[in-house]
């Protein structure tokens, strides 16, 4: 054996908090590359202060920003993902799941809770996309469309804050089928004239956008987000053209009609508010 | 498109026999029907153990029967409307109303094209938003006169170009999906040839799902998926077993209620009986849920898609 082997393997920094978010005293900012001070970031909700670049930020923290502090609790937490189709590519889908379960602490890749927004009785759900890329499988799909159920029951509102790249593959056709029955339980909040909100964050695609990450009674964007059908980069192979600057963020949704605001992070939680006071509160029996 | 290697030896010996047949000599007869003979049992023998990515390329097959073929067969006085009302036609996507076993439908299926310029005019199968769109006006015309919906899914995928997405692809199938859920009407879906994701479902939303034996419904194409995952097309024929696109493998999922057995040969060896067979049990299906009143009909669509997935629950 050589002598300059190490014995135990270099400690890696702790990622479970979120995604893209930096450890350290200094945090240099994914959206202009200027050095800032941590505690800054963290107080405007890891918004850059130089450039408004809204970082990734983990479902849970996302979850506690927008509740009413306290109020938070947690549901459908034991649903955790099997391997249905044993499937495999460079790594099995068993030992993926592990990992980012190891990674996030989470079951998968979607956190739901109830709560309250000043003082109004909500659901919320929110994605994590530091869980292989936010993506839908069985379990996302079962706790939306459980959401959306008790939503029904208890006649309260839904939020489903999503940041994914769609559909689930190692799924297969079951990934797929999540959209029709996530929207099939929206489809009854619909009926109900029960409020959804949709709240996309950088990044939303494929499968998430093309179900329930559109069919809020309000779209919310979070500013600069990557939302779309296909991304990027397989418009690009099919078209053979770059695309143009600024395409697919929120700012071009906004301008072609997909979705009602652009808010920034810190807002979101006084925009929320307000809309459930417009739609909400005087329509229900007092 | 990747050729059937596999058809070979079958095209070879359809080529002899016609050859033989040509010659129109009476001695040659009793060859021919020996011949006829072993065609039918080399058909049977290579169609029955093709693997997931064969049975990718026969869903892929240019000679399969499209959704307008099974339109001229089943169909009569089939009048095709247009249009979304609010921006194009799309050709990619097929609407009408027709007389189906004497009884009026509506139907709506994705549309290949044949021919290089149809093709081309199709966009190969993939719709963009309008095509969605006017789907669902007609779906939702046949709603208003108390119509059953017939769907053919058939697309590599919902066209992934600029102005699809400018025009809101997301969006398209997104109220679709919704949408499909509340219909008062009977809801039947066939998958005929390739069910490519997103852009299959959108028009995929049914109280039944049937698939014929050798089409394939997946959540991304296996190039698509060997391209993401391994960075290198050559994988799609093992993602196409590891994705699970299969007829049988897609009821052992719960996603697909009935397999359609094809001939021996695949669909397109007999494109006729393959059609029948389905128009049969189209038929068997709308009879049995127009029975149904309309409320039934929502929840038994809803408790269908309910039901799919698979998860573990540890409390």
């Amino acid at each position: 054996m050589a002598w300059f082997r190490k014995a135990k393997k270099p400690k890696t920094a702790n990622l479970s908090r979120a995604s893209n978010v930096p450890a350290g005293l200094w945090v240099k900012c994914v959206g202009c590359g200027e050095i800032i001070y941590r505690q800054e970031v963290v107080r405007r909700e890891w918004v850059c202060p130089k450039c408004g670049y809204h970082f990734s930020i983990s479902a849970r923290q996302r979850l506690e920003a927008l509740l009413d502090p306290g109020s938070f609790e947690e549901f459908d937490a034991a649903l955790a993902s099997v391997d249905p189709l044993h499937f495999r590519d460079k790594k099995t889908y068993r030992d993926r799941l592990v990992q980012y379960q190891e990674k996030t602490g989470m079951g998968d890749a979607l956190v739901s809770a109830a709560g309250t927004l000043e003082g109004e009785a909500l659901i919320a759900c929110a994605m994590e996309y530091g869980f292989m890329g936010g993506s839908m499988g069985s379990v996302v799909g079962e706790k939306i469309t459980r959401a959306t159920e008790r939503c029904l029951k208890e006649r309260t509102p839904l939020v489903v804050i999503s940041t994914s790249g769609g559909a689930r593959m190692q799924e297969g056709a079951l990934s797929l089928m999540q959209m029709a029955k996530i929207s099939a339980g929206l489809a009854r909040l619909h009926e109900a004239a029960i409020p959804f909100f949709s709240i996309l964050a950088d990044p939303t695609t494929g499968g998430v956008t093309a179900s329930y990450a559109m069919l809020g009674d309000v779209n919310i964007a979070e500013p600069q987000a990557l939302i779309g059908f296909a991304g990027p980069r397989v418009i690009e192979q099919t078209i053979r053209q770059t695309l143009p600057e600024g395409f697919q963020r929120s700012e071009y949704l906004l301008e072609h009609g997909m979705i009602d605001l652009i808010v920034e992070r810190r807002d979101i939680r006084d925009v929320l508010a307000r809309l459930l006071r417009l739609l909400w509160r005087s329509q229900r029996a007092c | 498109m990747a050729e059937c290697d596999f058809e070979k030896p079958i095209l070879e010996l359809e080529q002899k026999i016609e050859e033989l047949a040509g010659l129109a000599n009476p001695s040659l007869r009793d060859e021919i029907s020996a011949m006829r003979a072993q065609l039918l049992s080399l058909r049977k023998k290579v169609y029955s153990k093709l693997d997931p990515w064969q049975k990718t390329l026969v869903a892929r097959h240019g000679r399969r029967p499209h959704t307008m073929d099974f339109v001229r067969q089943l169909m009569v006085d089939f009048t095709e409307l247009h249009g979304d009302r609010r921006f194009a036609d799309d050709p990619a996507i097929l609407a009408g109303f027709a007389h189906f076993r004497s009884r009026p439908v509506a139907l709506v299926g994705h549309q290949k094209g044949r021919q290089t310029k149809e093709k081309i005019r199709c966009n190969f199968g993939m719709p963009r938003p309008e095509g969605y769109r006017k789907a669902l006006r007609i779906m939702q015309m046949a709603e208003k006169f108390g119509r059953p919906v017939l769907c053919f899914i058939d697309t590599p995928g919902a066209y992934p170009g600029i102005d699809a997405e400018e025009r809101g692809q997301a969006e398209a199938i997104a109220t679709n999906l919704r949408e499909m859920a509340r219909l008062r009407v009977p809801v039947i879906v066939t998958v005929i040839g390739e069910g490519g994701s997103g852009g299959a479902l959108a028009i995929g939303v049914g109280n039944r799902i049937n698939i014929l034996e050798f089409a394939i419904y997946s959540v991304i194409s296996p190039e698509g998926c060997a391209s993401i995952l391994w960075r290198d097309a050559a994988k799609a024929p093992e993602m196409a077993r590891a994705l699970r696109l299969t007829a049988p493998e897609l009821k052992e999922l719960d996603v697909v209620d009935e397999i359609v057995a094809e001939p021996p040969g695949a669909a397109h060896s007999d494109p006729a009986a393959t059609i029948s067979a389905v128009g049969d049990l189209l038929e068997t299906q709308v009879e049995s849920l127009m029975a149904l009143d309309a409320s039934a009909l929502v929840e038994d669509r809803y408790q269908r898609f309910r039901r799919m997935g698979r998860f573990t629950e540890v409390i």
